[in-house]
């Protein structure tokens, strides 16, 4: 009994790992452009195969795939920023709110049928040499794959805190967080940081789609259920605290396999929706700080 | 209304009642079903999200339940009728049980909730009743298509209608304003809360009937299909592309939507959805009234090209 409920609490941590970095890119778009990018799912599911090209086409490492996925999501990321977002980020709060909504489900839906059409609706994954490797100790298995994928993602974030806490480009993003009109009057180029958010945002949506497609598998219809899990986690974690998101990633992956191993597989969504709902109801403006009236 | 419309509207009414008795290719008629199914589905969004401004992304919850008990009642024996409104009245009972949490949302965190709720629904039907829903042997064999284009048609009528005369009603109105300023609306002695609950349960009980016509239509489908969030998108696009809070918007949005998307299938199969994706952001960045505004602001363009009409001269018309 025991045994089985620790390897499967094991599992939700390495799967929570990367809910957290899902959830930060999300929430850095959010948190700097009041954007809500509800089309993040289909990003992270646009760099999944970005890598699984990479990986088949070019026969590179999973892992060093990173970098083009990573590269290949921040052009998309731009030209959306460019085309599309940039035109949002200037309205009024509340037509601001409901309008990115729209788009990103629209956005959502091109994406997501641009997807079927390029990689077929087939579910897909990557498989190397070492996918199998696993470490046991204590009965537990550790597979090396999603290990590695909790170290890169741990280090992603903690690059990211460096970069936010440390240079002048981080430190203007936080101030535009915190009063974009200040920001402005101070010389910083708001219009330049909320690009530079949106790009970001879709870089870690890259890096995180990776791991999935490495770790696990990707399909084109995965985006919606990526979106709302990062969004769950942007909720439980509170915005504007990185580890913070990252903690909320583990707990629902420990949540979602608590709920696998004791009730159903089936029902493991449910319980991370049913979570944010009551979130939502008991604390009507989210977990999210202050600053919403 | 007009004398010309009302002849005009009973004319397009004549015409549709009298589609199944003219035409005889199934297909056709299965498409014009679809167009007012879709009909129904949009104008019921568009009284929540559209007149009182409630960006609701859960709109599939109420027309999944709809079809789950119709259907139930209706293959248990129910006479089709009482099985519809039960389907209505539970979708009115859940929005209520919802409503009221929900409301205290605003904006984004109540699109989103609805959202949520909607997928818990549909995981848990999905999970729960995994089997297919066939129609019974007695059932396929007296299977028409009449009846059910009639009813289909009847529900379009009934929603279009609603959406008509609450726009023009007292309480349409304190629904529109709150949807404006909900601050100033409660200053003034409209409660927000109450209107909205009022769009809510109207919206929700359409979208209930329509979704038991839906499981009066169909031979056979998964009790999960309706809960998709499919049809919340669809209801939302078709709206925003016709001109949402508008009442012939929906109407003119689900005709377009289900007109373009069967001729882009047989061309470009899986295309229609990007090229709908495309138009809706178009539509939601430069054109927020969609084909309806686009509509009326060709024909001003017209009718002042023509020289210095009856257009040109109320000032009503100069400031767009």
């Amino acid at each position: 009994m025991l045994e089985p409920l620790v390897q499967n609490l094991v599992f939700g941590v390495l799967v929570g790992a990367l809910y957290g970095l899902a959830a930060v890119g999300l929430s850095l778009v959010f948190g700097v452009t009041k954007i809500l990018n509800v089309a993040h799912g289909e990003l992270l599911m646009f760099g999944g195969y970005a890598s699984f090209w990479a990986v088949t086409l070019l026969g590179i490492d999973p892992f060093l795939s990173i970098i083009p996925a990573v590269i290949f999501l921040a052009v998309i990321g731009f030209i959306l920023y460019k085309l599309v977002f940039s035109r949002l980020v200037k309205l009024d709060e509340s037509v601001k709110i409901q309008n990115t909504l729209l788009v990103g489900f629209g956005l959502s839906l091109i994406l997501q049928n641009i997807a079927l059409r390029l990689w077929s609706a087939d579910t897909r994954g990557i498989t190397t040499f070492y996918s199998g490797w696993a470490v046991t100790t204590f009965g537990i298995r550790f597979p090396i794959v999603r290990v590695a994928s909790l170290v890169i993602a741990l280090v992603t974030l903690l690059a990211l805190e460096l970069f936010l806490r440390r240079t002048y480009t981080g430190k203007a993003l936080r101030a535009t967080v915190e009063n974009w009109e200040a920001a402005t009057l101070m010389g910083i180029d708001t219009q330049r940081v909320y690009m530079l958010a949106f790009v970001m945002g879709a870089s870690l949506a890259a890096i995180a789609g990776t791991l999935v497609s490495v770790g696990y598998s990707i399909d084109p219809a995965m985006g919606l259920n990526w979106t709302l899990t990062s969004l769950i986690v942007m909720v439980l974690g509170g915005l504007g605290s990185i580890i913070g998101t990252f903690v909320g990633g583990i707990v629902l992956g420990v949540t979602q396999s608590a709920t696998g191993f004791f009730l159903s597989q089936s029902y493991r969504e449910v319980v991370g929706l049913v979570l944010f709902l009551l979130v939502l109801v008991l604390r009507p403006q989210g977990l999210f700080g202050a600053k919403e009236r | 209304m007009s004398t010309r419309r009302i002849v005009l509207n009973l004319l397009l009414i004549g015409i549709l009642a009298s589609l199944p008795a003219v035409i005889k290719k199934d297909s056709i008629i299965n498409l014009a079903l679809l167009v007012l199914l879709y009909v129904s589905l949009a104008s019921s969004w568009n009284i929540l999200g559209g007149f009182a401004g409630q960006t609701n992304l859960g709109h599939a919850a109420f027309f999944g339940l709809g079809a789950l008990l119709t259907r139930f009642l209706w293959l248990g024996g129910w006479p089709l009728i009482p099985s519809l409104l039960a389907g209505g009245c539970v979708a009115v009972l859940f929005s209520l049980l919802i409503g009221i949490p929900a409301f205290r949302l605003r904006g984004v965190y109540f699109a989103i909730g609805t959202l949520a709720l909607a997928q818990v629904l549909y995981i848990v039907v999905g999970n729960t009743l995994s089997d297919i829903s066939s129609l019974p042997s007695e059932y396929l064999a007296t299977y028409q298509l009449a009846p059910r284009y009639y009813l289909v048609l009847g529900l379009a009528i009934l929603t279009t209608g609603t959406a008509y005369v609450l726009r023009k009603s007292r309480r349409g109105l304190g629904i529109m304003a709150v949807r404006e300023q909900e601050d100033a609306a409660e200053s003034l002695g409209v409660s927000a809360l109450k209107h909205k609950l009022l769009a809510l349960s109207i919206s929700a009980f359409l979208a209930g009937l329509t979704g038991g016509a839906f499981a009066f239509y169909h031979v056979g489908y998964y009790p999960q299909l309706p809960f998709a969030p499919e049809f919340t998108f669809d209801a939302v696009m078709m709206t925003y592309i016709g001109g949402v809070g508008t009442v012939v918007g929906p109407v003119i949005g689900a005709v377009f939507f289900v007109v373009v998307r069967e001729i882009l299938a047989l061309k470009v199969a899986d295309m229609h959805l990007i090229v709908f994706g495309v138009l809706f952001i178009l539509i939601v960045l430069f054109l927020p009234g969609g084909l309806v505004d686009a509509w009326s602001k060709v024909r001003r363009a017209l009718a002042r090209r023509a020289g210095p009409g009856k257009f040109d001269a109320s000032p009503h018309q100069k400031g767009d």
